[in-house]
């Protein structure tokens, strides 16, 4: 029989608030196997800790139960408290009475009610709890970096600076992501590729760094410390270590009518082609879906004028396996599709574009190498219109858009307003808006400059229709402020669409089992206090794919993971977590299903020979869990038909007994 | 009327007795009626001439009974294998349950097996015998004469809608493979999925308020497999009707349908050996459909390894909140 002490905190009023913990550690007290309950403002604190040391030396407690917050805040402290007192750490339960209880209830008697149940389900797990030992596996010191952005790529120098071997890999053929395709940068408009490119310049001369370029993850096993990762080097057709990327391939291919995605579609490159001239790797790719020679088998120039002989037709995807400890996902964002705007006319009239496109229009290495002229008829614009929040913060339109704010278009738009009134004085300059959102170091100043010294006319409100009229755009909007409705007679509308996770970061969530919230950004294991980390152990999390951000805030985020990585990688061994799952033998029948749900292959199968009933011996199939490898899942638990596999901290004797005092 | 011969089988089973290729036979044994016949071992061919039976009676399923047979002894058992049980036979070997090498299968087709409640309920009491002959059966009985039915009409159910007469494992093949059938055994389960809440819940209550827990489905079922059966325990305080209130009506075969989703190959033993008649195996098709809509096309057995839809992961899965929204849809 257990001696189990109960510590109800109060959490303050957090819990204090709507639970009356002096009613629930009376109430705790006449649970079977409790010797002791009380109660005490923070037991978290020291001073509470020491309540629990003392009742554990006091009381010879073999067991205790701790009704506070999440397990998920504070499991560890309680567990090092139990441990100080010479507890085995994994006779600690928690019993949520906050987040699941005192924070979601408005009325006392309830959240006392609930309180007291949620106690007694702890205490009845606590009665069969039986101490555990956990077990150590080593760290393969190497990480992954998925995405070459910004993000991915002070990641990868960060980690690869304290002297850790790092790979990125990068859908795209080149690394650098958004942040080469903008002109300048807010708020002190210094050029994006002036400092982007010695990065990706560092990155590929580095030491540490491998470059997975034109490459995805395509499978992920293994768990922290010891991933096994499987990564698809897409053919090419080009040898990588061959091509000194002269470009002559480039210039001679005669099918030059491919989108140049670089430019977001608004000039054609070539079959073969190098998206920019500072890409790293700075070697050729050849498109499938446009190359004759592959499409059809004619052509075949680029192999001809190739001095290098770097043209290889015959090339096919290749999968690489490596091994990592640390696995961080930097696969940053993308505009939303413009296609359900319907009323900006953006399908309808080329001279209404994207920001992303407005970028490229006004950048020196452009489709119109940095003269702002309309994409129609390539005429100056005399009058363009700025649309902001199109798509973010659109509750109402969830089908269209998103319901957050993308954070980044006040300060783009200020800055696109701002340039082009610098440059092309003779424009005017409308930018709509619902609110303008400048926090940030210099922000508001930049964006307060745009509109005191370069005069643009910044307008509360939104425009409700753009209609392409002949060469112009007839935008028709609302002035709040003023309160009338507005007709401007523009030549250029430029949407500040609104941002949202690349679309391979859903599959790419599930093979590493991240957790996403429901827009699809990668989740933090705290949102304040492990913002950088996700709820899986040893999966990090950088730049936009955990939630909108400027490039300041990417960067700063990239170095918080990769001192996070580098701190995991820095260990020799982990030590693992005892709550694993271990067959019984006598019930195993061999059947293999949980071998087969296994996501970390932790299961195996053995021939092992029984004393059977009759006094004869048997040769039986049976289960057998590597400790090392098992994560405590527990899909083999509940896959077993024979109902042979437990979990150790989890037992089912244990869930049940929890779900009996609960039903109770 | 099946088509292959008792005399054909026990003379294939002679020779591979003679040959030593295998020591032991599984048959279906004559009882004290014709229609009784008894799952038996055979060890020659003396015993074959004189017991062995195959019929529109052999029902029998025998994959089941070679995880046993194959651990007694060294040398081979014979099994013989009607399209449905090959499914079975593949099954257990998926979840390692016999040696492959210690059997040698014989796959035969089979024309559809005979219900004998179905022939008990046409015909009346006193059968003393019963003899098919071609699509018509003749019954003895012992106040009435001799009765002529239709073999048509007593068809057992689950033949009715056989799902396919191909044998799907075999080490030898007498006679053609069948093709599978694209039969229409949801039907029922479909009448069932219309029925209001309450009806379905009547309905079940009446079926399975019947059951006196002789175990016969779970000790028949070819998916029933376990080491130690939960239902055995003593302080599960199930382990019988007589310490159990309502279990056998509200969960025992229930938690069974559970127990075997995914890995029943929809053989249909468990309602065939129900001595009180209880349509059991439509629970289990009800899973087998769900998991067909939920999952894609899926049937048990139908290869050695594969993955059951609920032991494996793909990313096309269809999520849980999409597959209770379908319920609610189909409910509605």
């Amino acid at each position: 029989m257990q001696r189990i002490g109960v510590f109800v905190c109060w959490c303050g009023s957090n819990i204090a608030g709507t639970v009356d913990v002096e009613a629930v550690s009376e109430a705790l007290k006449s649970e079977p196997g409790v010797v002791f309950s009380t109660n005490y403002q923070y037991m978290c604190s020291q001073a509470g800790q020491d309540i629990i040391k003392n009742a554990i030396a006091e009381h010879k407690l073999t067991g205790i139960v701790v009704c506070s917050c999440s397990p998920r805040m504070h499991e560890a402290t309680f567990r090092k408290t139990a441990a100080a007192a010479g507890l085995n750490p994994y006779m600690v339960e928690i019993a949520n009475i906050r987040e699941q209880c005192s924070w979601i209830h408005k009325d006392m008697a309830t959240g006392t009610e609930k309180a007291i149940i949620l106690g007694k389900a702890a205490v009845a797990k606590v009665n069969l709890n039986a101490p555990l030992t956990p077990g150590e596996s080593p760290v393969t010191k190497r990480a992954l970096v998925i995405g070459g952005g910004i993000a991915g790529i002070q990641t990868a120098l960060d980690i690869a600076d304290a002297g850790f071997p790092v790979d990125i890999v990068e859908t795209k053929p080149t690394i650098g992501g958004k942040m080469a395709q903008l002109d300048k940068t807010f708020p002190t408009l210094d050029c994006a590729a002036c400092i982007l490119t010695p990065k990706m310049v560092d990155v590929a001369q580095h030491e540490n760094i491998r470059i997975f370029s034109y490459s995805e993850v395509v499978e992920v096993g293994g768990f922290v410390g010891n991933f096994d990762v499987k990564i698809k080097k897409k053919a090419r057709y080009v040898k990588e270590d061959v091509c000194t990327g002269c470009g002559i391939c480039t210039e001679k291919c005669p099918m030059k009518k491919a989108p140049n995605e670089f430019n977001m579609g608004m000039d054609n490159r070539p079959a073969v082609y190098i998206p920019f001239a500072q890409a790293v790797p700075k070697v050729a790719t050849i498109d499938p879906n446009y190359c004759n020679m592959l499409k059809n088998g004619k052509c075949g120039l680029c192999a001809k004028v190739c001095t290098a002989g770097a043209i290889d037709y015959t090339q096919k995807d290749e999968i690489i396996e490596e091994k990592y400890g640390a696995i961080v996902a930097a696969t940053g964002f993308n505009p939303i599709s413009m296609d359900k705007f319907d009323e900006y006319a953006y399908n309808q009239s080329k001279d209404v574009i994207t920001s992303l496109e407005f970028e490229r229009l006004t950048n020196a290495a452009g489709p119109t190498a940095g003269k702002l002229l309309r994409p129609s008829d390539g005429e100056h614009p005399h009058t363009i219109v700025f649309v902001q929040c199109v798509g973010s913060r659109c509750a109402a339109c969830a089908e269209k858009g998103k319901e957050y704010c993308s954070k980044i278009c006040c300060m783009y738009t200020a800055k696109h307003a701002m340039l082009t009134r610098d440059k092309y004085p003779d424009t005017d300059v409308y930018v709509f808006y619902i609110d303008v959102r400048t926090p940030g170091k210099s922000f508001d100043e930049f964006y307060r400059r745009a509109v005191e010294e370069y005069g643009v006319h910044y307008i509360k409100g939104m425009v409700g229709k753009v209609s392409p009229e002949g060469n112009k755009l007839m935008v028709q909007a609302s002035d709040l402020l003023a309160n009338k409705q507005l007709h401007i007679e523009a030549d250029l509308v430029v949407l500040a669409a609104a941002i949202e996770p690349d679309k391979s970061a859903r599959p790419l969530a599930t093979m590493l089992t991240a957790s996403m919230d429901t827009n699809d950004f990668f989740t933090e294991a705290h949102p304040k206090l492990r913002p950088v980390e996700s709820p899986t152990a040893g999966v990090f999390l950088s730049g936009t794919c955990q939630g909108p951000k400027d490039i300041p805030e990417t960067v700063s985020q990239a170095s918080a993971a990769a001192a996070k990585v580098i701190g995991l990688l820095a260990k020799d061994k982990l030590t693992g977590n005892p709550c694993v799952a271990h067959s019984d033998e006598l019930m195993c029948n061999g059947c293999s299903s949980c071998e087969r749900v296994c996501p970390y292959g932790a299961i195996t199968y053995v021939d092992k020979e029984f004393r059977m009933p009759d006094r004869t011996t048997a040769i039986r199939r049976v289960a057998s869990v590597n400790t090392a490898v098992c994560q405590g899942c527990g899909a083999c638990t509940v896959a077993c038909p024979s109902g042979a596999m437990d979990l150790n901290g989890f037992k089912n004797a244990q869930i049940m007994a929890e779900v009996d005092a609960i039903c109770k | 009327m099946q088509k292959v011969t008792s005399e054909l089988l026990v003379k294939k089973a002679s020779e591979l007795l003679e040959n030593g290729t295998v020591t032991r036979v599984l048959g279906w044994k004559k009882g004290e009626f014709s229609y009784d016949l008894t799952p038996a071992v055979f060890e020659s061919g003396e015993e074959l001439i004189k017991d062995f039976v195959f019929s529109d009676f052999s029902g029998a399923n025998f994959s089941k009974y070679l995880i046993k047979e194959t651990k007694k002894a060294d040398g081979k058992v014979l099994v013989f294998l009607k399209p449905c049980d090959s499914y079975s036979f593949n099954q257990l070997l998926t979840e390692h349950r016999f040696d492959r090498e210690k059997v040698y299968a014989i796959g035969i087709p089979c024309e559809g097996m005979a219900d004998v409640d179905k022939i008990k309920k046409n015909v009346g009491d006193g059968i003393i015998d019963i003899i098919s002959d071609g699509d018509r059966i003749v019954v003895k009985t012992l106040y009435d004469g001799d009765k002529e039915i239709a073999a048509d009409d007593v068809k057992a159910e689950r033949c009715i809608v056989c799902k396919s007469k191909k044998c799907v494992a075999y080490d030898e093949l007498l006679g053609d493979n069948g093709e599978v059938i694209d039969s229409e055994r949801f039907d029922e389960v479909e009448k069932l999925e219309k029925m209001t809440d309450d009806e379905r819940f009547a309905f079940w209550q009446n079926e399975l308020s019947r059951c006196i827990r002789c175990n016969a489905c779970r000790d028949v079922c070819p998916a029933c497999t376990c080491e130690k059966c939960v239902f055995d325990n003593p302080k599960s305080g199930v382990e019988n009707k007589a310490i159990s209130d309502s279990f056998e009506e509200k969960m025992f075969h229930i938690i069974r349908a559970f127990h075997v989703a995914g890995r029943c190959t929809d053989c249909g033993e468990c309602s065939r050996v129900c001595p009180q008649g209880i349509p059991l195996h439509l629970l289990n098709r009800k899973f087998i459909k769900d998991i067909n809509e939920f999952y894609g096309e899926y049937q048990a057995g139908a290869e050695i390894g594969s993955r059951a839809p609920l032991v494996n992961y793909t990313l096309d899965d269809i999520e849980p909140v999409d597959a209770v929204k379908k319920g609610e849809a189909d409910n509605a």
